[in-house]
């Protein structure tokens, strides 16, 4: 059975005055045409994960719109998830060795979720490949299929991304969170980046008290030069790379470096590799390696409003959502050029981007160096991620779409 | 207080990126990407930029300028194409021209970097674009300024910086509409002068409305 999910009120008032009252007075106009016009968003879990954390934040903004849009999520038994699991992985690029049995369970819980599932709405969004193959359930007619895909498709195993090219381009439309990530198909692709949302417990203004408790509670001296990256234990994020850059800027500036991530406790590749990275610190004492509760909204948002620069030194990234979350916190951010990074931090404009251990390092030492040129950096990152990365951004992407498709542009 | 016979209608604009399927990584590539091209590709990378950035007011001008800065790493090259101003050309096919010019002279001029890797690729968009109505008009200066003052940066950039390919002439909405509506020639003139590189969006519509408010004393 699909779940219906029914999510808490969120004020458009709360947004108008972060934002102005003209871009929500944009919305309104954007939406109302498309009131009583019925939307559908389909993914494949209720909790956790990106997709579902904006879902979640953008069905009540759809509803204070009075927008008629839905969430439902297809249901899957554990031989499901594990297979597309081993898909998604693949699809980043990871080796995987294909089977006919894996694609056989995907089209048979997609099959079972066709006959569950309403999937009659005029617009239908589907996310990422799990449901991807709903798409056989499109009935004859004028309603709108698009495909939101969230990873990175750049470097795919080809016979995963073979089996789903075959449903993706009967889609109206893909999206993607990068150009990078945009393949060959004979449907239209769009860019389509993730969002935050700036009163989520994650981005919201934060009393200085309160930060203040849970730097003590990690016994980060507030007084001292606070460098920090937030991700989870992976090394995709290259956690190694950011304590040799660290011991770089060392050399030059008091530092203390804050390692922060979920919890590795259920991640046996994730404990391997906090490991290596206790290994790495050494027993530093400036380095803070922190596993946080996998959901930990308010450590995080204090752990970056008390940085005095956030580093995101990922080797891959999908689009790298803390750098957003750093910048709407007018922190200067040191990034690598991956996935959608570039999007985010435009170098020297809204950040610094890096392509190696060196390089991370001497954008640190330039701004520590350089305070007010980090001030400024953090000014117009806040800026960049207001115009571009919001919540509302993205609503409002989703309804222009919606009418583009409507009016057949 | 004068009164338009016509009124101005505010509307708004949203802009839908579509990902196209040419990219350039070397200078001898954006070349050929910018003579091949879509129009909503021109568009999307050069105006349509300039409203998504309006926040930035240093050295920050259209995508292929900052591409060339940051990933092929030719500062001049990167200086002649940030000098393009959109306000200069009324057509796409003009500025199009012009960009191809000043990339093919200087891959003219320097063949060795023509061929040269960039750090990373540049991916040619397209811009769809939606108007709605706000269902806002103004027929007096009063009116007028008041929807300008509620307007998203969305609208203001439709109406201020988008509208000059639209009208197919060197001014914008705002302006063309206090010289014909309002017969206010020498406002409008002023309005249209307004600096929108080196201003933002935001500071370019506090300059607006102060010059509205100056014609408003003086009447």
């Amino acid at each position: 059975m699909s779940e219906i999910l029914t999510l808490n009120r969120i004020p458009l008032q709360d947004y108008a005055e972060l934002l102005g009252e003209g871009e929500i007075e944009e919305l309104r106009a954007l939406a109302k045409p498309l009131r009583g016009r019925s939307m559908e968003m389909i993914n494949s879990t209720a909790v956790g994960g990106g997709v579902a954390e904006i879902l979640t934040r953008l069905l009540p903004l759809a509803e204070e719109l009075e927008l008629a849009m839905q969430w439902n999520v297809m249901t899957g038994g554990e031989d499901f998830f594990e297979v597309t699991k081993s898909f998604h992985n693949a699809l980043h690029g990871a080796p995987y060795h294909a089977s006919q049995r894996d694609f056989d369970i995907f089209l048979a819980y997609n099959e079972r979720n066709r006959t569950k599932l309403p999937l009659d709405a005029e617009f239908v969004v589907i996310h990422d490949p799990q449901p991807a193959a709903l798409i056989e359930a499109r009935a004859p007619g004028s309603n709108h299929w698009v495909w939101r895909c969230h990873i990175d498709l750049s470097h795919p195993h080809r016979a995963v991304w073979d089996f789903l090219e075959k449903f993706v381009s009967r889609y109206d439309g893909a999206m993607f969170s990068s150009p990078e990530f945009s393949k060959q198909l004979p449907i239209p692709q769009y860019l389509f980046y993730p969002a935050i949302d700036p009163l989520s417990e994650k981005n919201q203004e934060l009393d200085p008290e309160f930060i203040a408790e849970v730097l003590a509670r990690y016994q980060i001296d507030p007084q001292r030069t606070i460098l920090t990256q937030i991700s989870r234990f992976d090394r995709l994020k290259d956690p190694v790379g950011v304590i040799r850059a660290y011991r770089i800027v060392k050399r030059y500036f008091d530092c203390q470096l804050v390692l922060a991530g979920g919890s590795a406790s259920d991640d046996p590749e994730g404990a391997i590799v906090l490991k290596e990275v206790l290994r790495e610190a050494n027993n530093d004492p400036d380095i803070k390696v922190l596993e946080l509760p996998a959901w930990a909204p308010l450590e995080v948002n204090a752990l970056q409003r008390a940085s005095t620069i956030v580093i995101q030194k990922s080797l891959r990234e999908g689009f790298g959502l803390t750098v957003s979350e750093a910048l709407w916190k007018k922190k200067p951010v040191v990034a690598s050029a991956v996935g959608g990074i570039p999007v985010q931090i435009i170098h020297k404009h809204t950040g610094m981007l890096s392509h190696s251990v060196e390089g991370t390092a001497y954008q640190i030492r330039f701004l520590l160096s350089h305070p007010e040129i980090a001030a400024k950096l953090g000014e117009r990152g806040h800026q960049h991620v207001k115009e571009n990365f919001l919540i509302t951004q993205k609503l409002k992407r989703y309804l222009t779409l919606f009418l583009s498709m409507a009016r057949g542009t | 207080m004068n009164n338009a016979e016509t009124p101005f209608e505010f509307v708004t604009v949203s802009y839908l990126t579509r990902i196209g399927n040419q990219s350039a990584g070397t200078l001898a590539e954006l070349l050929t990407g910018l003579e091949h091209c879509s129009d909503a590709s021109i568009f999307h990378h050069t105006f349509q930029t300039l409203g998504s950035h309006h926040f930035l007011t240093e050295g920050f001008s259209n995508d292929f300028a900052q591409w060339v800065l940051a990933d092929a790493n030719r500062d001049d090259l990167a200086e002649q194409l940030a000098a393009l101003d959109v306000r200069d050309y009324v057509s796409i096919a003009a500025l199009r021209g012009d960009l191809c010019r000043v990339v093919g002279e200087y891959c003219k001029a320097f063949p060795h970097f023509a061929g040269q890797s960039a750090l990373e690729r540049f991916y040619f968009c397209e811009s769809t674009e939606v108007t709605v109505p706000l269902g806002r008009s103004a027929r007096t200066l009063d009116e007028f300024r008041d929807g300008i003052a509620h307007l998203s940066h969305a609208g203001f950039y439709f109406h201020f910086i988008s509208s000059r390919l639209r009208l197919r002439l060197q001014t914008n909405d705002f302006s063309h509409w206090l010289a014909d509506g309002l017969g206010l020639r020498t406002l409008a003139d002023s309005v249209n002068r307004i600096d929108i590189y080196t201003n933002t969006l935001d500071s370019s519509r506090e300059k607006l409305l102060r010059l509205i408010d100056r014609e408003r004393r003086r009447v």
